[in-house]
């Protein structure tokens, strides 16, 4: 089947979509949007975190055709013109990333935090990162990425 | 396979008794996992998240009418003082991401006797209502909606219209045992319902036999000691040998399996200790909204 959506601001189209197929498959197989990480699917990992319609999903629990006219946003689509959106900036200040794999879906669950709650205490930021696992930092400097982001939020 | 998206309750109706094949997804947090893994190949999805009125919750004749596919985000977010039972199981649901997915509807739907809302939706006598285009709209308790392992009272041709769930007249509590805070499978969950208006208690057994289900023997007991002892009229403390009596009774009421999650022996335990604890944290609530 052919489905129509837009990604990052952009119509896009993708034709032999399967029917039973994942949000996250198409994007990264058939939109050549590699950014959003297949690891678990089954919704345990986050790694496959995108924006749909502004709400964090995990987009290989999302049926491609369930993604028809919706607006989608994956990590591809936080940069902007003048450069990395803050939270990524902060996740390279601080050395968030280690492996990298996790690092996608980790910043879409935190750029949907910081929208939602720019100062959040620290088991507001666990509470929000649950459902994103990342099995190389122990979790420390994302932590630590998380705040700056805020602080860099705060004071821009 | 079929990729099948009514955008009206109508055409869903339609399609599924055209379809009795398709399988019905919202969420996706079940489905989609069967999905990836090649464990299900159903002969169409049949997508029901662009039928705008199941996403829709309102009061009803004293009751709220919860669309089916109203996610757990939601119901955290707008019902939480409404249906405290149900929100609490939805607070413990997986992660932020299927939260936002998620839906009571699905839950029904995949009929697991893991699902959290079930033992909320036990205690508080839920009603799932059922239409088909052929028969129109029935309403099953949620009680006897639950068949066997992940079976459930739908015939082919139906869908889960939505849940009816009376505002309680007192105190709900929901626990639920897993290795983790967040992203878990319950190893076991109970729901507890006081129900101060009728003198009754209403129970739920999530993960702990082959589909959720009341403690019933329990329930009544507590309810009977309850008014034996008068501490409705007086709102004294519930005796801690009762809070545990109905523990054990909770736990009689089970009968869970040994499986990767955990055994039948911990399921049991923990059963007691929550139906314990929840009593008596629905209690004393109770006793300092007087």
């Amino acid at each position: 089947m052919r489905i129509e959506l837009t990604v990052n601001g952009e119509h896009h189209e993708a034709d032999d979509v399967w029917e039973g197929e994942s949000l996250l498959y198409a994007l990264r197989e058939r939109l050549g949007l590699p950014g959003s990480k297949n690891a678990c699917e089954q919704g345990e990992c986050g790694s496959c975190t995108v924006y749909m319609d502004g709400v964090p999903v995990c987009s290989c629990l999302v049926a491609a055709g369930q993604a028809q006219g919706r607006d989608v946003t994956t990590v591809e689509g936080l940069a902007g013109d003048d450069g990395l959106d803050p939270v990524q900036q902060a996740f390279v200040d601080c050395g968030a990333v280690q492996c990298g794999f996790c690092t996608p879906g980790f910043l879409v669950s935190t750029h949907d935090l910081l929208a939602r709650n720019p100062s959040p205490s620290d088991p507001e930021i666990r509470e929000a990162l649950a459902g994103n696992l990342c099995r190389c930092t122990g979790y420390e400097k994302i932590l630590d990425a998380v705040r700056a982001a805020a602080s860099a939020g705060a004071q821009a | 396979m079929d990729f099948l998206a009514p955008s009206t309750w109508a055409e869903a109706l339609a399609a599924k008794a055209e379809r009795p094949d398709a399988l019905p997804v919202a969420g996706g947090t079940d489905v989609m996992v069967e999905m990836n893994f090649d464990h299900r190949r159903p002969g169409a999805l049949l997508d029901l998240t662009r039928v705008t009125p199941l996403g829709e919750w309102a009061f009803d004749d004293g009751r709220v009418r919860l669309g089916a596919g109203v996610t757990y985000a939601r119901i955290i977010a707008e019902l939480g003082s409404t249906l405290p039972g149900l929100a609490m199981a939805a607070r413990t649901v997986g992660s932020p991401q299927i939260r936002n997915r998620g839906t009571v509807g699905g839950n029904l739907g995949a009929a697991s006797p893991a699902g959290d809302s079930h033992p909320a939706l036990l205690a508080a006598d839920a009603v799932v209502e059922i239409e088909s285009a052929a028969r129109g709209v029935r309403h099953v308790p949620v009680a006897d909606f639950y068949t066997g392992v992940k079976r459930n009272a739908l015939e082919q041709d139906e869908l889960i219209a939505a849940v009816l769930i009376a505002p309680p007249a007192g105190p709900q509590q929901f626990c639920k045992i897993g290795t983790r805070n967040a992203m878990v499978i319950a190893v076991s969950a109970f729901g507890f319902a006081l129900h101060p208006d009728r003198r009754t208690v209403g129970t739920g057994i999530g993960s702990a036999a082959p589909t959720p289900r009341r403690a019933t023997d329990a329930a009544a007991f507590l309810a009977g000691e309850l008014e034996a002892a008068g501490l409705w009229e007086s709102r004294a403390a519930l005796p801690e040998g009762l809070a545990a009596e109905f523990g054990r009774k909770v736990r009689d009421a089970a009968a869970p399996i040994d499986d990767v999650r955990g055994t039948a022996a911990y399921r049991l335990h923990t059963l007691s200790v929550m139906a314990r604890r929840a009593a008596t944290w629905a209690w004393d609530e109770h006793r300092r909204a007087a």
